[in-house]
């Protein structure tokens, strides 16, 4: 499937996903996007403003292009991805100049803010997607189910060296 | 016992008593796990994606050297450098001067096989850097200062309690460190400031995409996206094999790669990283100031390729297939002889479990591969387990062989030459030779029963078998029968007299001259259901030279039963054989040991008797012709071999139909595995493994009956359980009626 291609993931398949990996989602018009991350986030919030055209992290309480102390002093990161894979609640981060990837690691809280048309079925068409995005030449991205854990000390603990929680919030489509 | 199985007898016990609990429950999750997770995906599906994954890895082994080509220029018009390595002392110097001319006094690094095998820490160390490991499991570890025991899980052997100790002395904190949490969150404060702080920052490489000089990171905690990322200079480290063409290649591996390693479905975080990236690089000396410090430095990527000995590997017909290892630990986790004692005793300078003789004899040497290749028994349980379908027990085989080539020529060794049939060159240890030579053994024990059995049970006799060929003397020795399953078959006339299918039995070695009972039960069995049956005069399959790694007598042996038997399938009867490693052989191993076509019409006319009888049954042949049932109870052990080729169902649905009440043992293998089980350095080793099977038969015994498809299972049951273990075709018996 090509970028803007139609929208063959299912909302509620990826929420069952989610919930299965204990991570919670809220689905959202476009227009309560800011609302919904002020009830989500943890202060402090640190974030990368969104990959989309048609919204933005602007008027959200968290802070853009933070400083290292912020990073580190963050409770919350806020970051957007164009892709999400409905049977595994897989996201895609990518690595960005607006440093996605540091907002996405050092909270031990991490919202992802996805539309719902990037949603896609399963692996195999989250790699059309993939392979389309490398042909653009956008080339890093991190597929990232869940939280990160370890087994390593005896026992599943969640939140080593990413976030201890994810918070998944989809944007509705508009009709 | 000789000094040295004395040695390796005393360190298995050892590692059985510190670290069994420990890799038992953590291995057996894991393959349990696997389990459930190809099911989830669907057989088809996940069969699917190991075909395509090992045509992947073919065609980029093949390919190689236009690869390595490719993924330079594509590294370097990225903007980053490839350094191929020869071997380890070139791959630690350029790392060294990497980190020198950065200045770098901090190395923080994601968990690396690789970084594992050119002993990377130490060559950096000894250039006065400090390095941290940040996989969690790796840390503990490097803490320990001691060596993985796992592919996958480094420090798998540890218990939490284990840990806490370990990081309560190293680390002296202010509070216990007293549960997973805690430890966790321990480890994330200090490796983490660790991290920040760091010049240059190390990971492996699970995959390399040639096209656009992308890498892929399997990981679970995070770490290797931080490694990657937060320090300016971010080294790949990987062995050449590592390469793929491109995006497109890896999706099946992205399938295969964590629900064959820990049964999850897809990794907690999956980096496809193309360096340098765009993330901007992070300044904590400007820790106040926007856009992460505003770093001003630049990315720097320097990808090293390791050969260290794979171009050689790549050129050896046997060791290759080790080049597609996508090193998940699936052999290692679905290894009866690893679940016990961990790679601690089954494993290499760097690698452990099944596949680590393939790179340990590649990498290391076949000296390295010596110490703990007798490990793998060739039960074959690895073979589906292995995402790329790499034939691991052949492998190990291999190796073995060149093992064995290697000796010096002993003094035994004129007379032993004298004695046996084999095909061995002087050398090839006297033990190896007397099991390989099992059937010899048997020939003469068989001619002289019952005395031999008498002589051979005696104390002294096993005082004298313990010494010299290390067979253990806690273990029950075979009992021949003075008349073999094809003399007693040869005066019989044959009771059908308008027969449906002509069989041929194929007279094992074990069948026609110790288990002649469950013999004559498939001969009767099959005659009840209309088989014409005769019983051919053939030698062994070749199983017990293989096992011992003497492959030319396998081969002498393959074509020797091959020739025997092909003659039957061309007059249109089918081969039925009673001992499943022997059926294995002609599936699998002759493929090896054979041309094509031989081994194709002998695999296609060959079936297992519990295989055969079904497909009767199917085909309209009468069940009411074998004794009933009636509901009792079976407990049935099938055998390791003939699970891997999927023939244990037959066995299970023969009895189900016949009305028995079947409970089927879900244990890998029941941990004698053939001679195994016989070698004194061994014993605990095994009894450990079928420790596993007993408790689960345990509790049944009373209600119900214990059958077992192979010899090497029923002689393991019966020392763990009761004696009287049975064939299952001996249940089917119309004589036992």
């Amino acid at each position: 499937m090509s970028e803007g291609g139609a929208v063959t993931g299912s909302v509620t398949e990826f929420r069952q996903s989610l919930s299965d990996l204990d991570t919670p989602t809220t689905v959202v018009p476009p227009d309560e996007l800011g609302a919904t991350l002020a009830d989500v986030i943890e202060a402090p919030a640190v974030g990368a403003e969104l990959p989309f055209d048609d919204l933005s992290l602007a008027d959200a309480p968290v802070t853009l292009d933070p400083s290292p102390s912020q990073l580190r002093a963050a409770a919350t990161g806020v970051t957007g991805s164009r892709m999400g894979i409905a049977s595994l609640g897989t996201v895609a981060v990518e690595s960005r100049a607006d440093g996605d990837e540091f907002v996405g690691l050092y909270p031990s809280r991490h919202v992802v803010v996805i539309r719902a048309s990037d949603i896609r079925t399963d692996l195999s068409e989250a790699f059309d997607w993939l392979r389309a995005e490398f042909a653009a030449g956008r080339r890093s991205f991190v597929l990232a189910t869940g939280p990160s854990s370890t087994g390593d000390m005896g026992a599943l603990v969640q939140g080593v060296h990413g976030p201890e929680e994810v918070h998944i919030v989809i944007i509705r489509d508009n009709e | 016992m000789s000094d040295s199985q004395r040695t390796d007898a005393d360190r298995i016990r050892t590692l059985l008593a510190l670290e069994g609990d420990e890799i038992k429950a953590n291995t057996r999750l894991f393959n349990a796990d696997r389990y459930d997770a190809v099911k989830a995906v669907g057989e088809d599906v996940h069969e699917r994606n190991r075909t395509r994954a090992r045509e992947i890895k073919e065609d980029a082994i093949e390919r190689l050297p236009e690869l390595i080509h490719r993924t330079r220029n594509a590294v370097e018009e990225n903007g980053g450098t490839v350094y191929v390595a020869d071997d380890a002392a070139d791959a630690n110097r350029y790392i060294a001067e990497v980190a020198e001319a950065e200045a770098a006094e901090t190395v923080v690094k994601s968990k690396s096989m690789t970084t594992e095998e050119i002993d990377l820490n130490e060559a950096l160390e000894e250039g006065g850097l400090e390095i941290w490991e940040t996989d969690l499991g790796e840390f503990v570890i490097q803490v320990a200062e001691e060596a993985p025991s796992h592919i996958v899980g480094p420090s798998l052997h540890k218990s939490r309690e284990e840990i806490t100790e370990l990081f309560e002395r190293e680390f002296d904190p202010d509070e216990s460190l007293d549960s997973a949490q805690k430890l966790t969150a321990f480890a994330r404060e200090f490796l983490g400031d660790r991290i920040d702080n760091a010049e240059v920052g190390i990971t492996g490489a699970n995959f390399v995409m040639a096209e656009s000089g992308s890498i892929a990171l399997v990981t679970n905690e995070g770490n290797a996206r931080k490694c990657a990322s937060i320090p300016d200079t971010h080294v790949a480290v990987a062995g050449i094999e590592k390469i793929i063409p491109s995006v497109a290649e890896l999706e099946p591996f992205a399938e295969l790669i964590s629900r064959s390693a820990t049964g999850q479905e897809i990794p907690q975080y999956l980096s496809l990283l193309t360096p340098p990236v765009d993330t901007p690089t992070i300044d904590f000396n400007r820790a106040d100031e926007p856009g992460s410090g505003a770093g001003d430095e630049e990315r720097d990527f320097h990808l090293v390729l390791i050969d260290n000995g794979r171009r050689a590997m790549r050129q050896d017909d046997d060791l290759r297939e080790t080049l597609y290892c996508i090193r998940c630990g699936a052999c290692a986790n679905s290894c009866a002889n690893f679940q016990s004692v961990g790679g601690h005793a089954f494993g290499g300078e760097t690698y452990t479990g099944g596949i680590a003789t393939g790179w340990e004899a590649g990498i290391e040497g076949n000296d390295v591969a010596e110490e703990f290749n007798d490990l793998c028994t060739g039960c074959s349980r690895c073979v589906n387990a292995c995402p790329v379908k790499i034939d691991i027990p052949w492998i190990n085989t291999v190796v073995r062989d060149r093992i064995n080539r290697g000796k010096d020529p002993g003094f035994d060794d004129l007379l032993v030459d004298g004695l046996v049939p084999d095909e061995e060159e002087s050398g090839t240890p006297l033990r190896k030779r007397f099991f390989g030579n099992f059937e010899t053994v048997a020939k003469l024990g068989s001619a002289t029963a019952p005395l031999s059995n008498a002589v051979a049970s005696t104390g002294i006799a096993r005082k004298a078998m313990e010494s010299v060929l290390g067979i253990d003397a806690r273990r029950d020795l075979p009992a021949f029968e003075r008349t073999t399953l094809r003399d007693w078959a040869g005066e019989r006339k044959s009771r059908v007299a308008d027969p449906d299918r002509r069989v041929a039995l194929y007279p094992d070695v074990y069948t026609n001259y110790v288990q002649t009972e469950r013999g004559k039960a498939a001969v009767r069995v099959l005659e009840a259901l209309g088989c014409e049956v005769v019983v051919p005069d053939v030698g062994g399959s070749g199983r017990a030279p293989l096992s011992q790694g003497m492959i030319a007598t396998a081969e002498a042996k393959a074509a020797d039963a091959a020739s025997a038997l092909l003659p039957y399938v061309e007059e249109g009867y089918d081969v039925v054989v009673v001992e499943p490693s022997d059926l294995a052989m002609f599936r699998r191993e002759y493929e090896k040991l054979l041309p094509a076509e031989t081994q194709a019409q002998l695999d296609e006319g060959s079936y297992e008797v519990l295989e055969y009888v079904y497909g009767l049954l199917e085909n309209g042949a009468d069940a009411d012709a074998v004794p009933a049932g009636d509901g009792d109870g079976v407990a049935y052990h099938s055998h390791c071999q003939q699970r891997t080729l999927g023939l244990e169902t037959y066995t299970e649905t023969v009895l189900d139909r016949v009305g028995y009440d079947v409970l089927t043992s879900d244990v890998e293998c029941c941990g004698m595995a053939g001679s195994f089980g016989y070698k004194s350095e061994y014993y605990d080793l095994s009894m450990d493994v079928g420790e596993t099977l007993a408790e689960q038969f345990e509790p049944e015994v009373d209600d119900r009956t214990v059958v077992a498809s192979g010899t090497s299972c029923m002689e393991q049951l019966d020392a763990l359980l009761l004696p009287g273990t049975r064939h299952p075709v001996e249940l089917l018996d119309p004589a036992g009626r």
